[in-house]
């Protein structure tokens, strides 16, 4: 739906999430917005960027929107195509990966990540599909990037599962992990831009145009840090919003 | 054409048996329907079925009845939601409860890997501060021998009473090439007890060995060869016919409810004899309507050494 603005709600966070893209090279990517995001990145700030699909492709050039990380048009006109073990154990475990994006059903303050249940994993209210590749990628990948739309529901106090670890809490602690990852450093929702603070807590940096703290107050659990100097996103250029509507996702898919 | 090649009927009968543990790989790509369709036909029970995503082939066979557990890392439809019948047996064990064992992605592929290489477990860099090993206590903490006493988590190596896989070519042997994604077919198959290959074509032997870095399955392990073109629907095999998405969208709705679930398995598995019956019935333009152009790989030199190299030149020549 496109808004009194001229764009949508999902085409700011595709924009605002591609400009985070700049100057990344190796970039683990999921199906639906993240794939939006990763092209758009291609064409715009980032032109040398790898795509990694978990499905064992590297440098994948698709040629349509791909429904699912296993498409054939993945693979087509791809530099390498490998085994589920390589592309965990070489790719992923060793460090390869500069940015991966991850998506939640229920994330807290410090960029914890449940996809796993709502309610109790004995007896859950929704089982939802689990881990996935999430849990090692949030645990290898460098920079962990979340684009999501944030409500009560899904911006909670306290998560049911932790299926992929954030930050701790404890600066201190995260420091000695050992682990490349550290918790998401950005996380896009429909009303704003979040990075953490020197704790980890997810601070708001930037409220996109139109939306307001109290919008944001209001579509989540917790109370959220805020920076001095929150700074409005910059709108989609008719660029971008022209390389989405044309080009990436003509027939408005994920961005209607 | 002999060699090993059977019906799909015959190796599921053969050699599926009640109780079993099964995997029927095959990540998005190359995924055997056909079989999942023969052993809810034969009315299989009790089976402990595998798979990193058990996308919607588990589904079905799971509301045909065939399951007691689920061993796995990523439960929904691709792209798509939800595994419906899936989430009502754990919900609400609607008609029944179904057992789980969850891990990753990397947990599982490393389960085969384990199981292939006949490993006691295999350690990996995850899990850390995850509630997953909480719920699955099969995922273990482990620490390095070495000096760094670097901390890991273990995970058990799966080892299938029968492993299924679909790939594009095999000889009559079961010597198999599969080329696009490869998900953990190699090693899915090598963890195994018992071996069935399912192939959109069954070519000569010289034909595989033209191209031998393709082989990814050596008949040395398999123990069936199936012939059965189009047995990944809806899932797909490269170059041959794409994922049918319309499918798995539709898939969605057919799961919402147990009875049009029920009544999609009557039409579609129950009352058809086999995966030939599902090809006719689904109808030739649908099939049309998957064929992908062709986009051919280019040739590679093997080199021929049944002669010396260098030409007319004598071998042991040339120097000066």
């Amino acid at each position: 739906m496109t808004s009194r603005n001229g764009f949508s709600k999902n085409e700011m966070m595709i924009a605002a999430s591609a400009r985070q893209l700049e100057g990344e090279r190796v970039c683990f990517v999921g199906v639906g917005l993240p794939n939006i995001v990763c092209s758009l990145a291609q064409r715009t700030v980032s032109p040398e960027l790898d795509l990694v699909f978990e499905s064992g492709v590297y440098g994948a050039q698709p040629a349509r929107l791909p429904l699912s990380i296993g498409d054939p048009t993945l693979v087509t006109g791809s530099t390498a195509v490998t085994s589920m073990f390589e592309l965990f154990a070489y790719y992923l475990q060793a460090g390869l990966i500069d940015v991966a994006f991850l998506g939640a059903a229920q994330i807290d303050r410090f960029g914890n990540i449940n996809t796993t249940v709502i309610g109790d994993y004995a007896k859950p209210k929704v089982r939802l599909p689990g881990s996935g590749g999430a849990v090692e990628i949030a645990i290898n990948a460098r920079k962990i990037f979340v684009i999501m739309r944030q409500s009560q529901r899904s911006f909670v106090e306290r998560i049911h599962f932790r299926t992929s670890p954030g930050h701790s809490g404890d600066p201190a602690h995260d420091s000695s992990r050992g682990w490349f990852g550290s918790g998401p450093s950005v996380v896009v929702t429909d009303l704003g831009i979040y990075e953490p603070d020197e704790t980890g807590e997810l601070t708001l940096v930037s409220l996109h145009p139109g939306a307001t703290l109290e919008d944001v107050r209001e579509s989540m659990g917790w109370e959220p840090k805020v920076v001095g100097e929150v700074v409005e996103t910059p709108s989609p250029t008719e660029d971008e919003l022209r390389l989405i509507r044309e080009e990436l996702d003509p027939d408005g898919i994920y961005t209607k | 054409m002999p060699g090993k090649v059977t019906t799909m009927q015959q190796a599921i009968a053969d050699l599926v048996r009640d109780g079993d543990t099964v995997a029927i790989e095959g990540f998005t790509h190359l995924i055997c329907f056909a079989a999942g369709h023969e052993i809810v036909r034969q009315g299989k029970r009790d089976l402990t079925l595998c798979r990193m995503t058990p996308d919607v082939i588990y589904d079905q066979m799971v509301a045909g009845g065939v399951a007691r557990k689920l061993v796995f890392s990523w439960l929904g439809n691709p792209g798509v939601g939800s595994l419906h019948a899936i989430r009502r047996r754990v919900e609400s064990e609607d008609p029944g409860p179904l057992e789980i064992e969850e891990y990753s992605h990397f947990g599982m592929v490393c389960r085969y890997v384990a199981g292939a290489a006949n490993l006691p477990f295999f350690p990996i860099r995850s899990y850390f501060e995850s509630d997953l090993p909480k719920a699955n206590p099969r995922i273990v903490p482990v620490t390095s021998p070495y000096e760094d006493g670097e901390q890991l988590y273990a995970v058990p190596p799966l080892r299938p009473d029968v492993t299924i896989v679909q790939a594009q070519r095999a000889d009559a042997n079961g010597d198999s090439q599969i080329w696009g994604l490869l998900g953990c077919q190699k090693e899915a198959a090598f963890a195994a007890d018992r071996v069935i290959v399912v192939v959109e074509e069954v070519v000569d032997e010289s034909i595989i060995r033209r191209d031998p870095n393709r082989t990814v399955i050596p008949g040395l392990i398999v123990d069936a060869v199936v012939h059965e073109p189009y047995a990944c629907h809806p899932s797909f095999a490269q170059g041959y016919y794409d994922r049918d998405n319309a499918f798995y969208l539709g898939w969605d709705e057919i799961a919402r409810e147990a009875e049009t679930l029920e009544q999609w398995l009557k039409e579609w598995v129950y009352d058809l004899s086999s995966h030939s019956d599902y090809v006719e019935k689904m109808g030739a333009e649908h099939w049309e309507r998957l064929t992908p152009a062709e986009h051919l790989s280019g040739e590679v030199n093997y080199g021929d050494y049944s002669m010396p190299p260098g030409g007319a030149a004598p071998v042991g020549g040339g120097g000066s």
